[in-house]
């Protein structure tokens, strides 16, 4: 679905990504974990293109799209729910999913929209109140409704769990793990570790812009090199 | 209870010491063909420190008069109603427009020319801050050298119709889309910058444009300006008392009227309301469309825009193309209006007039942008009156305006739309 070969990004002259390889494959839910600073937002970045590799390639379902604008790949049957949510806070909900529909017609909206009240009746009971006044985990819910309305076939997260209550991750991840049996194959970046490679069918570990560690969620939850750095031993 | 107001009281009648006493207490007096500062009189000096200790005494005692102020009942009855649904605002709205252009039709045949003439000028602001509101109100593009825009509508008139002898009519939207090019050229290189970056790279823009007016004596005059710009006409028919290009005939004679040189300026101001009503209605149509919510998309969040498939490059450039097409309008009428310009036109000062207009009257909202337009031009012929303190009155206006309303005139309400029931 989802293939990085060798990728390198800069931001000038600094190297953000030392050639990062990782691939996910359809229907999986693969992880990304890694401390601060170790360049997962980046590599979602790269992912949509902005920036974009200097070096390598982002193979989206076979279409290099390493070159192509954000604008493109975003209309290409991929969706990201950005870090922070952002959804656009003077919208009210049914406005903001709306907007994340923006490219399809009237009618494929209206399904869509249905199909995100499903998956999340609270949206649907706040249908006409403004984001900017919903708590944190209803606006996260919102971001990802928004991301599902252009019917991804793959769906971004970048930290979902950021900022919420326990058991509101707990519900997110939940949803996370509803997608994939929707059949969208799910590319999740957490410092959440513990719960992010629970859910996980695979994993990658990122530490300062490289791969260190690739292996099945069950295994790296297992790792001692992983408890100790990202599970708290 | 007033002791800790004590240092800012004394420190506020400094500074209006310092501030009054050089421009009310020293004049410059021409002595032949030298200048001489002389001092003031005993009884402005007198007023400088009354007022001076006006402002103590206000700031000393300041929570205890604005305490007052709090306690007298809200003046406005309209402050605590509930918000009206939508319906019932774009209804109100709609009658407000045609009201307004109602009152606008019959406007030229119940006052003098003069006000005529001034409602030609409001007009003029009309668009210009209606086009404006595209690319600050919406898109959120701080833009400061919108000026530049109406500069290029304005020249291109007056030299096709220098050079080329090229008629109002055709001249119209050669002028609006070289101003929308030109928008469109700015576009590329601020595609990147926000906020006070883009605000800054704007200003230049405006500033090379006049500049360039100014020093490109072969072709634009320079400072001299164009004159002899040429008046519209009606279907060939010419306002002048006689005719001045051969096959043309003139509007009094075909209508077997006197001659008055009141018809031209009513033609004008009809243009204007008419290429007015134009501009309201298309950027109104805009707004609705998937692009206007697409700059507003932007404004709100650009990364979440762009994740949603938007393109940042598309949207911005379409604002500044649309912003600037309105300018360029604006500069044709006001070329054809004045019969003269010069770069003097097109000073900073105009642009952020502009700009006061559109925060005045509430970003992105076009009843309160047409309404602040209004209040904008008109205010100052009011003040007349006080000559030179005008401007003075203008900023405390403008002043007073953003302590008590900062969002606006009216601000902004967006249109909810709505999916319709598949039947």
């Amino acid at each position: 679905m989802l293939v990085l070969e060798n990728v390198h990004t800069h931001y000038g002259k600094i190297e953000a990504l030392h050639g990062v390889s990782v691939e996910v494959k359809k229907g999986e839910i693969v992880s990304l974990i890694g401390a601060n600073g170790a360049g997962k937002t980046t590599l979602l970045m790269t992912v949509c293109g902005s920036p974009q590799a200097s070096s390598g390639r982002v193979i989206l379902e076979g279409r290099d799209i390493t070159n192509e604008p954000t604008s493109q790949i975003m209309r290409s049957g991929i969706s990201i729910v950005p870090e922070g949510r952002r959804v656009f806070s003077g919208l009210t909900v049914e406005e903001n999913l709306h907007m994340g529909g923006f490219f399809n017609t009237k009618a494929e909206i209206r399904k869509s929209q249905d199909h995100v009240y499903d998956l999340f009746p609270r949206l649907k009971e706040r249908e006409h109140q403004r984001a900017g006044t919903m708590s944190g985990g209803e606006q996260q819910m919102l971001a990802i409704g928004r991301a599902l309305m252009s019917k991804p076939r793959m769906i971004i997260l970048d930290e979902p769990s950021l900022g919420l209550a326990p058991i509101v991750i707990q519900q997110i991840f939940e949803i996370i793990g509803q997608l994939r049996e929707e059949g969208i194959t799910v590319f999740l970046v957490e410092q959440n570790a513990h719960q992010a490679l629970n859910l996980a069918d695979r994993g990658y570990v990122l530490e300062t812009g490289r791969i260190r560690l690739h292996d099945t969620g069950k295994n790296l939850l297992a790792n001692p090199d992983v408890r100790n750095a990202y599970l708290g031993g | 209870m007033a002791a800790h107001n004590l240092k800012h009281a004394l420190f506020c009648a400094i500074i209006t010491i310092i501030i009054a006493y050089p421009i009310l207490g020293l004049n410059l007096v021409a002595q032949g063909t030298s200048v001489a500062l002389e001092g003031a009189t005993t009884a402005t000096v007198i007023n400088v420190f009354l007022a001076a200790v006006a402002v103590f005494l206000f700031q000393l005692f300041r929570d205890s008069i604005m305490g007052v102020f709090g306690k007298v009942p809200n003046l406005n009855p309209m402050a605590k109603r509930g918000p009206i649904s939508q319906e019932r605002r774009l209804l109100m709205e709609r009658v407000f427009f045609v009201a307004i252009i109602l009152l606008a039709l019959v406007w030229p045949f119940i006052v003098s020319r003069g006000a005529v003439d001034l409602a030609t000028l409001v007009l003029i602001y009309i668009m210009l801050a209606l086009g404006l509101n595209v690319v600050v109100g919406l898109a959120g593009l701080l833009d400061l050298g919108y000026v530049a825009f109406y500069a290029v509508g304005a020249y291109t008139f007056a030299l096709l119709s220098q050079y080329f002898g090229i008629s109002f009519w055709l001249a119209l939207p050669i002028g609006a889309l070289l101003a929308a090019l030109f928008g469109f050229v700015l576009g590329f290189p601020v595609l990147r910058l926000r906020g006070d970056y883009l605000a800054i790279v704007t200003l230049g823009f405006g500033e090379i444009i006049r500049i360039l007016l100014n020093n490109w004596t072969t072709l634009t005059g320079g400072p001299n300006g164009i004159g002899g710009i040429p008046d519209p006409t009606l279907f060939g028919m010419e306002f002048g008392r006689r005719v001045k290009e051969e096959g043309n005939v003139s509007f009094h004679e075909t209508f077997g009227i006197a001659y008055s040189g009141e018809h031209k300026v009513i033609f004008l101001y009809l243009i204007a309301l008419v290429l007015a009503v134009f501009t309201l209605l298309v950027i109104r149509r805009f707004m609705r469309m998937p692009v206007g919510r697409a700059w507003e998309a932007l404004r709100e969040d650009e990364i979440a825009a762009r994740s949603l498939g938007m393109s940042r490059t598309a949207v911005k450039l379409s604002a500044f193309t649309i912003g600037a097409f309105f300018a360029g309008f604006a500069g044709t009428v006001f070329a054809s209006k004045q019969g003269f310009i010069s770069p003097e036109s097109f000073v900073f000062l105009e642009s952020a007039i502009i700009l006061a207009i559109v925060v005045l009257g509430g970003m992105g909202s076009q009843v309160g942008v047409i309404l602040a337009a209004i209040a904008v031009t008109i205010l100052p012929e009011l003040a007349r009156e006080f000559s030179e303190y005008r401007m003075l009155i203008f900023g405390a206006a403008m002043v007073l305006m953003m302590v008590w309303r900062p969002q606006g005139l009216l601000p902004m309400r967006r249109i909810q739309i709505e999916l319709k029931e598949q039947g």
